[in-house]
């Protein structure tokens, strides 16, 4: 049983704290994704889930075993994971063959069995032609899958990912997601991978965990996380949505400047206190002007400063008096000037209340 | 779940073997390092025969006026060498980074001989060439122009100034034209694009960005010119004209004063501290960056019809280093009497027969300077990667006091540390004076820093992710070490065990104040036979020192022409 168990994880460098209060449970094969901007501990959490770094507080649990606490760690070599480092980390002196042995000649392995395995493991990421080669002749994919071969040989009970496709070009970063993700469902390994791409989150986690400021602010599948975000933070980083700061002044609503925000889902939040009304920028209509009454709710008027035409679509953004600019999306023949005056509508359905 | 609990602290403080290396390290560093400062500073403040701590060696040594000359001296010739220095080299570089001149190529490897010809050699071969009487360049004149003297005479302060400057031209050198290869080409583009011309660029873009460089070359030389011993010992000394570190050694003279010795080298000590740092300031911390500068070429200036006057003029300064000195100690070498002049009926291979087969002195002194060298290398080496590893890779509290202390002989000149370890092992309970290893160990310490920054800039360059791959597979410390990193630092262990090894076999400074009859090394044999007038003897073992240095060096930069860097990137 490879679960993970992280409780009230803390670590500290010097007097910034980079992981601060960390719960998290990642069930047996289940692949998890840290996300979060850079800065946020997540790549602090998978070192301390390493065990190169011991926490300053709580304790890191797999099945019924005590890998981290502050009164020590059990050493990396010891914990039969594996890892995927953002620089790669293929030995330049070893060939692509002798970077996937390794691991299995650190365990003993025979010669035979290496042999079969490493071979095997290569012709899985196709990469078996160039077993003999050095890695310094490799592209940055291929080095790519020689790290991912060296890290799955072993047949690990955790693989942890630390931004491995961040040095790969765009299309290849596109390929290598599904391509990380199939070899998942072909092992069943428990992986944590952390990164701060979005869509890299979405294809390749059953569950992300959104991280900020050192500490973990929504963890949910990704349908979860994009259309019942719990805070301000996870709103905005998963897709692009438009965030009106206010307060909750009856159940449901929000006062913001002007704007008064009827919502039809959100979190409970008590009466007087700051929320925050979100709508994404697709689901914001843009009508003829006048048609904005004082005090009627979810309606206000604003004046066009940009819009962009982008083949698929038009993206306007609206300065309206008393709130932040607001981002729409429309349809591309949809057409408003740049100044024209408009009247926005936020539909109240597809409004969220979430905590600031 | 108790039994993984206690799992987890037990592994926290497994035994780790690296440690025993690391614990035998620092005890060194203390031996080297710690204990010689301190002792130096202690003498420097006591009464030798009561041990009562006392101001008055200071007083003695910066009173009298026999003693403040030699000061005046070490500033005018420190002072004069680093001008000189720098203004030829400085144009030197220019003409190799940036212009058509013919033979840049050569050039620049004759400055990279002047670097590695110890400036008592060269001292000893413009002996041969300019010394009052017998010198062949003022025998050439006295025969050409039937004067009764020759004009030139080397062993004045004027003749120090000169040969010293020489060997110093390579410091601004390489530092200026560092700069230079160093400096976008876009800068001196966008000048160019807004209407000036190449001699205009040169002074108003170049030069200013170049001035970091040139200061940084100036104080190299005046420390190298205040700290330099061999040189002012072999032209000064016969002249009775003293700097500081001749009076140095004449305070180890009998009767030996080693407490004075102590206080008059404390100043010399803290003025070059003071100013290295500066240097490095000025080199490391305000280098001008550029935003996503690309390493594009820059265009050669054309010096047209200059190019042939220029060219003579720029290889007086290689012909004066390299060329006439190493003829005369080449002739010499070949001479069955110096005296004679390189004549046919005079030659004879007779001394190098007499050197390496014959003569038992300088049979010992060869096999002394290359086993002390082997050792003095291997314990440079070994420290330097310990402190290194474990301060590079956080796995020691107080890491940057350690990098300290690795680095702090690069500030002390050879001399002063000589003193240090004569106050330290001359006595219970280290009495290492008369043995080997004083001086291994000196030789060690002084050259511990180029070792140690060496091994540090590999390892940064290495990220630690190769090891933590190899940790995460199973490996454990040890063995990520020797099968991840040790491999991949193969090439800079070895370079920088040869950079302390090639140095070692040819120091003199420290040399001269460790060394007994039974432990003479090259260098002081060298000494010994010049002072004796047996200049043959000097010249053949300099021509072989040579030799084998060159050998070294061009097994360097082959080593470091493929480096492991390039193979990772």
């Amino acid at each position: 049983m490879a679960q993970i168990a992280i409780s009230g994880l803390r670590k500290l460098f010097g007097k910034s704290c980079a992981v601060d209060g960390v719960d998290l449970v990642v069930a047996d094969g289940e692949v998890m994704a840290l996300l979060g901007p850079s800065g946020c501990g997540k790549t602090t959490t998978l070192h301390l889930l390493a065990g190169f770094l011991k926490p300053d507080g709580g304790e890191i649990r797999v099945g019924d075993r005590l890998l981290s606490s502050s009164a020590g760690v059990v050493a990396p070599e010891d914990r039969n994971m594996s890892m995927i480092f953002q620089s790669y980390a293929v030995w330049p002196h070893k060939t692509v063959f002798q970077n996937v042995a390794y691991g299995l000649e650190v365990r003993r392995v025979s010669r035979a069995d290496i042999q079969q395995r490493v071979e095997r493991t290569l012709d899985s990421v196709q990469m078996k032609h160039l077993a003999q080669r050095y890695p310094s002749e490799l592209s940055g994919g291929q080095q790519q899958r020689i790290a991912l071969a060296r890290a799955i040989v072993v047949e690990p009970d955790i693989l942890l990912l630390d931004e491995p496709l961040s040095n790969l070009d765009a299309n290849l970063r596109e390929q290598m997601r599904f391509e990380i993700r199939r070899l998942h469902d072909a092992t069943g390994i428990t992986m944590v991978y952390v990164t701060h791409d979005q869509a890299e989150a979405m294809v390749t986690a059953d569950r992300i965990a959104i991280m900020n400021g050192g500490r973990v602010e929504q963890v949910g599948t990704p349908h979860e996380i994009y259309e019942e975000p719990r805070t301000a933070f996870a709103a905005s980083f998963i897709g692009r949505m438009n965030v009106l700061e206010g307060t909750l002044v009856e159940d449901a609503t929000v006062k913001c400047g002007p704007l008064l925000m009827r919502a039809a889902s959100g979190i409970p939040i008590q009466r007087g206190a700051t929320a925050v009304a979100c709508i994404r920028p697709q689901h914001v209509l843009i009508g003829p002007p006048g048609a904005a009454g004082e005090g009627v709710a979810n309606t206000i008027a604003g004046r066009i400063v940009r819009q962009t035409y982008l083949g698929e679509m038009r993206d306007y953004l609206i300065e309206v008096a008393g709130v932040p600019q607001l981002r729409a999306i429309t349809e591309p023949n949809v057409r408003h000037e740049v100044g024209a005056e408009v009247t926005i509508e936020l539909p109240a359905e597809r409004c969220r209340i979430v905590a600031a | 779940m108790r039994p993984s609990e206690s799992n987890a602290g037990r592994r926290s403080v497994r035994f780790d073997p690296g440690a025993i290396v690391f614990v035998i390290a620092l005890a060194a560093l203390a031996i080297m390092v710690v204990l010689p400062l301190g002792w130096l500073l202690f003498t420097s403040l006591q009464i030798p025969d009561t041990g009562r701590l006392t101001l008055g060696n200071y007083v003695e040594a910066f009173s009298k006026s026999i003693y403040l000359g030699p000061i005046l001296n070490s500033l005018i010739l420190a002072t004069s060498v680093a001008t000189i220095a720098v203004l030829v080299g400085t144009p030197l570089a220019w003409l190799v980074a940036r212009s058509d001149l013919p033979g840049r190529a050569l050039l620049r490897a004759a400055i990279v001989a002047a670097f590695v010809t110890p400036s008592f050699l060269g001292a000893q071969a413009w002996m041969l060439l300019a010394a009052p009487n017998s010198g062949w360049l003022n025998k050439w004149f006295v025969g050409l122009t039937h004067a009764e003297h020759g004009p030139l005479n080397i062993y004045s302060l004027a003749g120090a100034i000169f040969v010293m400057s020489l060997y110093n031209i390579p410091y601004t050198f390489t530092f200026v034209s560092g700069a230079l290869a160093g400096m976008p080409a876009e800068l001196e583009d966008a000048a160019s694009i807004l209407g000036a011309r190449s001699w205009r660029r040169a002074f108003t873009i170049v030069l200013p960005l170049a001035l970091p460089a040139i200061i940084a070359g100036f104080i190299m030389s005046f420390l190298e010119a205040l700290a330099e011993f061999g040189a002012p010992a072999f032209l000064l000394i016969p002249a009775r004209q003293q700097v500081i570190t001749t009076q140095l050694y004449l305070f180890f003279q009998f009767p030996a004063r080693i407490e004075l010795a102590a206080a008059y080298a404390m100043p010399l000590l803290l003025v070059t501290a003071a100013l290295l740092f500066a240097q490095r300031r000025l080199i490391g911390g305000k280098r001008y960056t550029m935003i996503g500068a690309k390493g594009s070429r820059h265009n050669l200036i054309r010096l047209g019809k200059w190019r042939w006057p220029v060219v003579g003029l720029a290889f007086v300064p290689p012909l004066l280093a390299i060329g006439l000195p190493y003829a005369a100690l080449l002739g010499t070498s070949l001479s069955k009497a110096w005296g004679l002049g390189p004549v046919p009926g005079n030659l004879t291979l007779h001394w190098y027969q007499w050197a390496i087969f014959d003569n038992h002195e300088t049979q010992s002194a060869i096999l002394h300077s290359f086993s002390y060298g082997f050792v003095a290398a291997t314990i440079a080496l070994v420290i330097a990667v310990a402190v290194a590893f474990a301060v590079t890779r956080n796995l020691v509290p107080a890491g940057g006091l350690l990098s300290f202390v690795c680095m702090a002989p690069f500030v002390v000149p050879g001399i002063i540390l000589a003193i240090g370890f004569y106050s330290a092992f001359s006595h219970k309970p280290l009495l290492l004076y008369g043995t080997a290893w004083i001086l291994i160990l000196a030789f060690a310490t002084r050259f511990l820093p180029i070792a140690y920054s060496n091994i540090t800039t590999a390892l940064q360059t290495l990220s630690v992710d190769l090891e933590n791959a190899a940790r995460t597979l199973g490996a454990g410390r040890l063995r990520s070490l020797f099968t991840v990193t040790v491999p991949l630092l193969r090439t800079a262990m070895l370079s920088a065990w040869l950079l302390v090894f090639i140095p070692a076999l040819r120091e003199l400074s420290c040399a001269i104040f460790l060394f007994t009859p039974r432990t003479a090394v090259i260098s002081t044999v060298i000494f010994d036979y010049s002072d004796a007038g047996n200049f043959e003897a000097v010249a053949t073992m300099g021509i072989l020192i040579m030799a084998i240095t060159l050998t070294l060096v061009t097994v360097v930069y082959r080593l470091l022409g493929k480096s492991v860097i390039e193979a990772q990137a």
